[in-house]
């Protein structure tokens, strides 16, 4: 960054998308070409914009440094901080070099570029009881917990309510109740805090909900959207293994039979077997279970793909009965190490967003680095893998 | 060149024209593929939300195997969420020399270990980076000509981009277009070409998972693709085997081919449809083989 800041201002083509819902009018794209340093942001350029050639271009700001959160944005395309977008970076990415500027997605537009987050972001992020629910009684001065116990949910203490994450949702898109990454990013931070009593009923909660944890698509948008690094994905993933490992809790939206059925079938046969799952996340991992009323139901209701499938020779019935598995002794070794791992006492757990790279690029011998000795990481942050904090309380 | 060759566990369950259309392709591109057999599957994000040192340790053993297979210049995988899974798993091992250490004494036992630094590429980066467009150009017998070809590339390899590699060097979440536009097909973009195609939550919640894979199957449509082309065999359950229940949803015919990408590879490279499979997919890609000549054609109605 330190070489552009010698660079003199030049032109930048701003092509902003335009909406007033009390006009009447449709949406418009509105193109302003402004002269700025290349290294300033894509917010400065919109106020510039609005300055100078438009006094009524819509736009949200206030602290222009990444740390408010208002100016939530897409920058062709993409999710982004106005205030954290270099002009030169978003030329780059710029389809005939005009930069696209547009409101944030999934939340309905008051004027341009500024969205309704009332109406969906905060609705969402109260719905997940966003405070802390304490231990009784209550401690007459601090609480005291162990500093590591802390240090878990520092990566979701770090979201700055932007919306970028809700924005770019792609379960939202097609499930517009889907609680979504941002609150339930806010659901861990309490989830995993020692102090807070309601671990239970939180998941439990979350868990039942149809548009709760097990609504998340896996999409990695939200990871992709987040300006802090949040991992809203990860932290959606927690609540699922604290919910489903720590507390057993069963749900109707066959959340944890699905990653149980999963799990055991990987363990029985080293493969996945599709004909198996599908009953086994219905009805749960018993033989009986393929039986049970909703994986019959789902059966019936799956009849019409299954039937083309085998018409057309896509899937076999033997192929549908038989197990692909890889060879016994293999098989033996990966039940070993499902049963050492599994059998722990607590889950170990490498967050990178807490414990960093232990090993700078400029290290020698990276070839060499396994045989290294445990301490050999010091330096850097701390290296060890933190346990879950779920599993220790 | 020799691959470690990890085929994944759909390719030979639901979607076995893959594996089998992958296997005919290899040796027209002078790629051989040594199978690794002894492999599990990689979990695909459900064994790490499960139990994330489990998840690392099986793919940790899968690296080990491939890193033994003598001669082999790179582990290939033919599966957009094999290589989502096995690069998250692999981030985390290659950034930390302890917690590496620790996975590898739970490989011990077996003798595996495995070393930081594997190269583990999808057969589409393979394909640009280690083959390259020209080669492969020069190597088309029936080019595509007039076939309108949507990309759908599965949220796996697409995101996210600084652990997957992708950078202004590396615009890998743009190579199945340069692969379409290689094999002299026409590129149809559409809205949902790097969305998710549902399929993680068909068990979950059905009605959003299939809205998502009609939605996309019906944009391409619009967008007047004949067929899609994805490297990822789980987007294909859900926008060629659901295909008949995604209709139901979103309440319209969709009737959109979906193609593996070995699949169009060897098309354009000669091979019959049959030998790839073609036959076995639940909507007929009639608009892409006119089966009479074997010649490929653009949709009959256009």
């Amino acid at each position: 960054m330190a070489e552009t800041h010698e660079r003199p201002p030049e032109p930048f083509t701003l092509r902003l998308r335009r909406y007033d819902p009390e006009s009447g009018e449709a949406p418009y794209w509105d193109e302003h070409t402004v002269e700025l340093e290349p290294h300033r942001s894509v917010l400065e350029a919109i106020l510039q914009a609005r300055d100078r050639f438009d006094g009524s271009i819509g736009v949200r700001c206030s602290c222009r440094q990444a740390i408010c959160g208002s100016c939530g944005i897409r920058v062709n395309g993409e999710p982004a901080l106005a205030c954290h977008t270099h002009l030169d970076a978003a030329k780059r990415g710029a389809r005939a070099g005009v930069i696209e500027i547009e409101p944030m997605g999934n939340m309905p537009v008051i004027k341009d570029l500024i969205v309704d987050m009332d109406s969906v972001h905060w609705k969402k992020i109260r719905r997940v009881t966003p405070w802390l629910l304490a231990k009784q009684p209550v401690p007459e001065r601090e609480y005291i917990v162990p500093r590591e116990s802390m240090v878990d949910v520092t990566q979701t203490m770090a979201c700055i309510q932007c919306g970028a994450c809700v924005s770019d949702c792609l379960a939202m898109e097609v499930d517009p109740g889907f609680i979504g990454p941002a609150a339930l990013a806010k659901a861990y931070r309490f989830v995993g805090d020692p102090r807070d009593d309601q671990q239970f009923e939180r998941l439990n909660d979350l868990a039942q909900d149809q548009q709760g944890i097990f609504d998340c698509t896996h999409c990695f948008k939200c990871v992709e959207a987040c300006p802090k690094g949040v991992n809203p994905m990860g932290q959606i993933m927690r609540l699922r293994r604290v919910a489903t490992a720590d507390h057993h809790i069963v749900d109707k939206n066959n959340g944890e039979r699905h990653e149980k059925a999963f799990a055991s079938l990987i363990r029985e046969n080293g493969l996945l077997w599709e004909a198996e799952l599908l009953p086994r996340s219905y009805g749960g991992n018993s033989w009986f279970g393929k039986f049970a009323p909703p994986a019959g139901k789902e059966l019936l209701s799956s009849l019409p793909a299954i039937v083309k499938a085998l018409m057309r020779g896509k899937v076999t019935p033997m192929g549908a009965l038989k197990p692909h598995k890889i060879p016994a002794a293999d098989l033996r070794s990966v039940r070993a190490l499902y049963d050492k791992i599994e059998g722990r006492k607590e889950r170990y757990e490498l967050n990178l967003y807490i414990a960093g790279e232990d090993e700078a690029p400029s290290q020698p011998a990276a070839g060499a680095a396994a045989q290294q000795a445990p301490s050999s990481g010091e330096a850097s942050a701390p290296a060890q893998a933190e346990p879950e904090v779920g599993a220790s309380l | 060149m020799k691959v470690a060759y990890w085929p994944g566990c759909v390719s030979r369950g639901f979607t076995p024209e893959l594996h089998g259309s992958m296997a005919r392709v290899a040796p027209l591109l002078d790629i051989e593929l040594v199978e690794l057999d002894r492999a599990c599957c990689t979990g695909a994000g459900v064994i790490a939300e499960h139990n994330q040192e489990l998840a690392d340790t099986l793919n940790a053993r899968t690296f080990a195997l491939a890193q033994a297979v003598e001669g082999a210049e790179m582990m290939m995988n033919i599966c957009s969420t094999c290589q989502g899974a096995q690069s998250e798993c692999q981030e985390r091992l290659d950034a930390n020399s302890e917690y590496r250490a620790h996975v590898n004494a739970s490989l011990a036992g077996e003798g595996l270990s495995y070393e930081k630094g594997l190269t583990n590429k999808n057969f589409l980066w393979l394909l640009v980076e280690e083959i390259g467009l020209d080669e492969l150009r020069a190597k088309v017998k029936r080019p595509l000509t007039n076939l309108k070809v949507g990309p759908f590339y599965g949220c796996y390899i697409v995101r996210p981009r600084a652990r997957l590699g992708i950078d202004e060097e590396h615009p890998r979440d743009n190579y199945l277009d340069l692969v379409i536009d290689a094999l002299g097909g026409e590129v149809i973009e559409y809205a949902g070409m790097r969305k998710c195609c549902g399929f993680p939550i068909i068990t979950m919640n059905k009605q959003a998972s299939l809205k998502q894979a009609g939605r996309h199957l019906g944009d391409a449509l619009d967008a007047d693709a004949d067929c899609l082309v994805t490297p990822c065999p789980l987007c294909h359950l859900n926008l060629d085997l659901q295909q008949p229940l995604a209709e139901g949803v979103v309440g319209r015919e969709l009737g959109m081919p979906v193609l593996h990408l070995p699949q169009l590879v060897g098309l354009a490279l000669g091979l019959e449809p049959k030998e790839l499979g073609l036959n076995r997919h639940v909507v007929r890609p009639t608009s892409v083989i006119d089966w009479s000549t074997s010649v490929i054609a653009a949709a009959s109605g256009a």
